[in-house]
């Protein structure tokens, strides 16, 4: 068993990576941007360190494009992928994966499907052609389906008890009211029964295409060998994909959610607006939620509701960035008998931050922190470098806008911080209490 | 202070042999300072970026009798400063950097690491240096870590029921050695804990000749080595530690069941637990062995219990198993399968018996042998894509008595294990006889339901 100082909470609502930041020193790990003979492009780092092959991909258009009564759609495909493709059956499929050394995983989030696989540099050829024929001709077998589906069920049986899941569901649908991304992603005991093979291969045939898709590729092989791997796996896909538009969601805030139930801890999320990437004020507000409740012990959550009053194990949050949604969250947990208390000191820590605003070399510090964390984070693996370019090229992000980033980050000031704290905080949050006694303030549940 | 040399310098010994087929591997380097601190060094170029990790050869199983959680204790506790770097200065120095930084305590170790960048390396050795004796401990600070450590341990175990089990089995499949009390320690116990307590413990197990220092990334490992001289090789050496005697096991004579009933459980699901050797207590070959038949068993959609409960019976949500060789003591082996809806547990669990008496009876394919050895090595390919897992890797084989070279042979060991010698470990230490059954269950329902 091993136990840690620190700890991620389980928020419901899981920051995503903010990725992009400076890059102060590079030089070791040079990215580049190609075109494969078949006109794709795809983020590239040549590494000849190691003698593997390993490739990330995205195609935008996730969960939230499951039909509503189909829900569960996106992530059901994610697990058939490796179950047999073009003549090779279940088995066969596996057997071959082995004999090919190829590694690989599909997954579902809301706003894109997302692939990633690893090959032995030796054996890249032939293991290229495997993954090619996962991502343009996956058979959807019924027994497959049938089996897979069975785990989701299980899965949701084995959660129908518990309060966490139970609040989870709540708290998505209080937060997005009936958008898609208040949907439970796995789907549910009602719509998964319905998804057929049909409904799998029309969902794949709109879901892959060239037009939707990013690439980030690292390994022990160069640009032309890269590019011709490229067109393999993705040059046969339709130009583009025919995805249904996914509206604005409108976050309810204020709004009070609570689960009664006998627990020896109560824990708290907390939803407040969010500020989209596009927003002049997006830095300022990376840089506050961060200094406020980022996962160090000197954020100033960390230090007043655990350092100074030994409340909780811990405090985290930040924003999360959605296609079509923003948020800032804020969660911990705490005795039920704390619970008052440590709301309490949280709401007081913001009052604090948007009031004052932030001291000086805490600011400072916190910029610092943003700007060396992008290669200690996004370069330290071949894994972390693939999806990184991804992410960039999810964002709409040049390859080298890292640099932009540090620029933007370094000229947040005091002022902008007090200013965007004032903004995000002046709305009352929603809350999700979930614990012995957890009462609902009003009824505003829905 | 004495001011050390290199008293011995090992032999730059490669990694990982399988890789040299296709690049060369990393060189590994390993040293000794005079004051007993251990030095091993693993370059990894790709990226300006080094991940440094001190172990120490202590951990829960080495707490006081009545004083449980003592060394995670002190973990938290190791945070909060020195004379010369009062406390925040290594988070804010490590927050400033954009590096990371946590600790971890294991029944065995205890590590504290940061992810930095290279050039701030030494400083990083020096703190870690001077909190290896120099820890200043305020009262006041005591009781709200103390809050800190009991809300821990309700979030990790006491608000989860499969985790509340797991404690329950672990204290009734270790009769004897201290496996069996949790590293977080009993919450009567960590109430208890104070002060003194921590800092006898520190005194005791915190000195160079109990570390190992082990850094991967952007480095010269020379350049490394005088940084550790400099840094390090400053802190007087400790008194000799006794040796790391545990109380041992007696023979598992009985085979016993711990059932937990939560209303949060919905579906049923059980662990079948062995006390098993462990790689550094195995005969030579077992503890392989004992990887590959838990890898037959249970590793990917063509393992045994995939095919044979998910594919074919489609009777289980979930079914696996692990073999954890890694401890300096005992290994452990053990047997987990949830049911589906609308199936017995007691049939679940005659299924996978079932496949295990099969292995005892029949033994393994050389197909499925070679497809799981296949895997082993591609594995120890992949893992070097990942320096924090190198690091790691390095850590605990060195300090559970193995060496750099066991490291490399490692997967020409797993190459040499035969059909036989699985369906032999299989025979001897998987005996219905002996193991301890974990059951979680739903409120008031009674297993065979």
């Amino acid at each position: 068993m091993i136990t840690t100082i620190r700890r991620v909470l389980p928020a419901l609502l899981a920051p995503l990576m903010l990725l992009g930041f400076a890059l102060p020193s590079q030089a070791d790990v040079a990215f580049k941007s190609i075109t494969s003979p078949g006109g794709i492009t795809a983020g590239m780092v040549e590494d000849y360190m190691v003698p593997i092959v390993t490739i990330a991909f995205a195609f935008q258009g996730g969960a939230a494009q499951d039909p509503d009564d189909k829900v569960g759609l996106a992530a059901l495909m994610s697990s058939l992928l490796d179950e047999g493709a073009g003549d090779l059956a279940s088995n066969a499929f596996q057997t071959r994966l082995d004999d090919v050394g190829l590694e690989m995983g599909f997954s579902a989030n809301f706003d894109s499907f997302t692939g990633f696989a690893r090959m032995l540099a030796d054996q890249r050829e032939d293991a290229t052609e495997l993954l090619a024929l996962a991502v343009n001709e996956p058979r959807f077998d019924q027994p497959a389906i049938d089996r897979m589906r069975a785990q989701v069920l299980a899965g949701l049986a084995s959660r129908s008890q518990d309060p966490g899941y139970a609040a989870g569901r709540m708290w998505n649908e209080a937060l997005f009211g009936n958008h898609p991304y208040a949907r439970p992603q796995e789907g549910t005991a009602t719509s998964l029964p319905g998804i057929t093979a049909d409904d799998l291969r029309q969902f794949h045939k709109a879901l892959f295409a060239r037009g939707n898709l990013k690439i980030g590729i690292v390994g022990a092989l160069d640009e032309e060998a890269a590019g011709k791997m490229i067109d393999a796996i993705f040059g046969a896909l339709p130009a583009e994909p025919q995805l249904s538009e996914i509206p604005p969601a409108k976050l309810s805030f204020g709004q009070n959610v609570a689960v009664d139930y006998p627990l020896p801890q109560t824990s708290i999320n907390l939803a407040y607006p969010g500020i989209r990437e596009s927003d002049p004020d997006f830095f300022a507000a990376y840089v506050m939620s961060e200094m406020l409740a980022g996962d160090s012990l000197l954020s100033e959550l960390n230090r007043e509701v655990r350092e100074k009053r030994g409340l909780s194990y811990g405090v985290s949050g930040g924003l999360v960035n959605l296609d079509q949604a923003d948020a800032l969250t804020i969660g911990t947990s705490t005795r039920p008998d704390q619970s008052v208390e440590a709301i309490e000191v949280i709401k007081a820590t913001i009052a604090k931050m948007t009031e004052d605003g932030p001291d000086p070399a805490a600011l400072e510090r916190t910029k610092r922190y943003l700007v060396g964390a992008y290669p200690i984070n996004q370069l330290r693996s071949s894994v972390a470098i693939a999806t990184t370019m991804v992410v960039q090229q999810l964002l709409g992000l040049p390859i080298d806008y890292v640099e932009e980033r540090q620029k933007q980050i370094e000229a947040v000031t005091g002022e902008d911080i007090k200013r965007v704290a004032q903004r995000i905080f002046s709305t009352e949050p929603s809350l999700l209490q979930v614990g012995p006694g957890a009462e609902q303030a009003e009824a505003t549940t829905p | 202070m004495n001011r050390p040399t290199i008293a011995l310098v090992a032999a730059l010994v490669t990694a990982l042999p399988v890789a040299a087929q296709e690049s060369p591997p990393p060189s590994v380097s390993h040293y000794t300072l005079d004051n007993g601190l251990e030095l091993v060094v693993i370059p990894d170029r790709r990226a300006p970026v080094v991940t440094h990790m001190v172990w120490y050869r202590t951990g829960g199983a080495d707490d006081r009798v009545g004083q449980s959680g003592v060394a995670h204790f002190l973990e938290h506790l190791m945070f909060k400063g020195t004379a010369k770097y009062p406390a925040g200065t290594l988070e804010s120095t490590v927050n400033e950097l954009g590096g990371q930084l946590n600790a971890f305590t294991t029944a065995d170790v205890t590590v504290y690491f940061e992810t930095v960048p290279p050039d701030a390396l030494g400083q990083m050795m020096d703190i870690e240096a001077d909190r290896m004796r120099n820890l200043v401990l305020p009262k006041e600070v005591i009781d709200a870590e103390r809050s800190v450590v009991l809300d821990e341990r309700r979030q990790r175990v006491e608000s989860q029921p499969g985790s509340i089990l797991a404690e329950q089995v672990s204290a009734t499949l270790f009769q004897n050695h201290p496996y069996r009390i949790p590293v977080i320690g009993w919450a009567h116990e960590i109430e208890t804990l104070s002060r003194e307590g921590a800092l006898s413990f520190y005194d005791q197990h915190y000195a160079p000749n109990n570390a190992l220092v082990v850094v991967a990334g952007d480095v010269d490992a020379e350049a490394v080595r005088q940084m550790a001289e400099e840094t390090y090789g400053n802190v007087e050496r400790g008194p000799e530690l006794p040796p790391r005697a545990r109380p041992k096991e007696p023979p598992a004579q009985a085979s016993r069941t711990v059932t937990l009933r939560d209303a949060r459980v919905s579906l049923p699901s059980f662990t079948r637990n062995w006390v098993v050797p462990s790689y550094r207590q195995a005969e030579p070959g077992e503890a392989e062995a004992l990887d590959v038949l838990s890898a037959i068993l249970s590793d990917g959609p063509q393992s045994r219990l995939y095919q044979a409960l998910v594919v074919e019976a489609g009777i289980a949500a979930q079914a696996r198993t692990s073999y954890d060789g890694g401890a300096f003591d005992y290994g452990r082996f053990v047997l987990y399968g949830a049911a589906r809806p609308g199936t017995t547990l007691d049939a679940l669990e005659a299924a996978i018996d079932a496949e295990v008496d099969d292995i005892i009876a029949n033994g393994i394919s050389e197909t499925e042998l070679n497809r799981v050895k296949t895997r082993f090595i591609r594995s120890t390919i992949f893992a070097q894509d990942d320096q924090v897992s190198m690091a790691q890797t390095y850590g605990l084989w060195l300090t559970t008595d193995r060496s750099i070279a066991d490291v490399a042979e490692w997967p020409d060991r797993i190459r040499a294990v035969t059909a036989d010698d699985v369906k032999a470990v299989a025979a001897k230490y998987l005996r219905p006889a002996t193991a301890v059954t974990g059951y979680l269950l739903p409120l008031a329902e009674e297993k065979n339901q």
